[in-house]
């Protein structure tokens, strides 16, 4: 199971830029990231996780960026009554003390448009979370095949 | 108020009630009337559309009858829902194994204009092997959602680019064509594949 803590992360995969002052978001932790594949680079990609906050403040998760997409966002999605599925920009999302939001197949994805390459089974790419606060927290995100279903494959 | 007054009045209220029936009808029951939603797929028998599959063959719903069928509509530009369905299929005819060997499984798209064979093909290929992708001229899609009740909408996203909203429930018809019972986005295993079975163990 991959657990990057924030900090780790940050120190470990940061670019060039210095890391900003951090209060509530360097409590958050990142687990069971993932992405599926791609075809190409015209179909957007999608990448999951589990954002935690364990500390005690609440923390909102205003952006993501990733060099992989031009265009990344949080998407959700959802189903009517009438079985009809779509998706729309998430906003920006709240995580209390001590919960967690799960970005997952069917809810929340990450929705990487404008891909830069292709997202080739086996690779990682690093994509940044950024808090209210300022904080930021980079993750490395392991691309599975088209057909997973979970962290898991 | 003279008595003329009063049947004025009279005549005017019973004028304005014939209106609001009037109009209650038409946007319920008439020409108004939202299309209706919630309706069953009819039977493959009843439909009438010409598509072509992944390998360029000629297909159509009479194509499906003979084998129970399972029928999901989506497009390959779709990064959340339809692998998602696709992955979720594909781990229940894992697990029917055998059984599932003399169904028909559909993917049909709802986004012809970049859903070309080719695309389709090189789609379903990540998928079970069971899967054919059924693509084709617009009008044929939309008559095939309509035999299907399935809905779909092309809605613009940030930077011109587009996706579609579109059902994303699963169909399951017995060997007759006769549509049995629909499986619901991200329905869980447990209650998915007993479903299958039905459709599969149906008298015919
Ligand atoms: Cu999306």
């Amino acid at each position: 199971m991959t657990v990057v803590y924030g900090l780790m992360a940050a120190l470990m995969f940061a670019s060039s830029a210095a890391m900003p002052a951090i209060a509530g978001s360097e409590d958050v932790v990142v687990e069971d990231a993932w992405a599926r594949a791609s075809i190409g680079v015209n179909r957007p990609g999608a990448a999951y996780m589990t954002i935690r906050n364990t500390g005690d403040e609440a923390v909102t998760l205003t952006g993501i960026r990733t060099d992989l997409a031009m265009m990344p966002d949080i998407h959700q999605t959802s189903t009517n009554a009438e079985g009809v599925s779509s998706m729309a920009p998430a906003g920006e999302i709240e995580i209390a003390p001590g919960e967690a939001v799960w970005l997952e197949p069917g809810g929340l994805h990450a929705m990487l448009m404008r891909l830069q390459r292709p997202m080739a089974e086996g690779e990682n790419f690093s994509m940044t979370l950024d808090f209210s606060d300022g904080g930021e927290i980079t993750v490395e995100v392991p691309i599975l095949g088209i057909a997973a279903r979970g962290p898991e494959g | 108020m003279s008595r003329r007054t009063t049947l004025k009045y009279a005549f005017a209220g019973i004028v304005a009630i014939a209106l609001t029936l009037g109009v209650g009808w038409w946007r319920v029951d008439g020409p108004g009337a939202p299309e209706q939603t919630g309706l069953r797929p009819v039977a493959l028998s009843e439909m009438e559309f010409r598509l072509s599959d992944h390998e360029g063959n000629d297909v159509g719903p009479e194509t499906l009858i003979g084998r129970p069928t399972m029928v999901f509509f989506g497009f390959t530009y779709c990064p959340d829902v339809c692998p998602t369905t696709l992955s979720d299929i594909s781990g229940w005819l894992d697990d029917l194994g055998e059984e599932a060997e003399e169904m028909n499984v559909v993917f049909i798209t709802v986004d012809p204009a970049r859903d070309t064979v080719e695309a389709m093909a090189e789609y379903v290929s990540y998928f079970h092997p069971l899967v054919r992708g059924w693509t084709g001229l617009e009008e044929e899609i939309a008559r095939a959602a309509q035999g299907f009740r399935a809905r779909y909408e092309r809605v613009p996203t940030e930077g011109g680019d587009y996706t579609m909203n579109h059902t994303a429930s699963v169909f399951l018809f017995d060997a007759e064509g006769r549509f049995t019972t629909m499986i619901d986005y991200h329905e869980p295993g447990e209650f998915a594949v007993p479903k299958i079975r039905r459709a599969l163990n149906k008298e015919t």
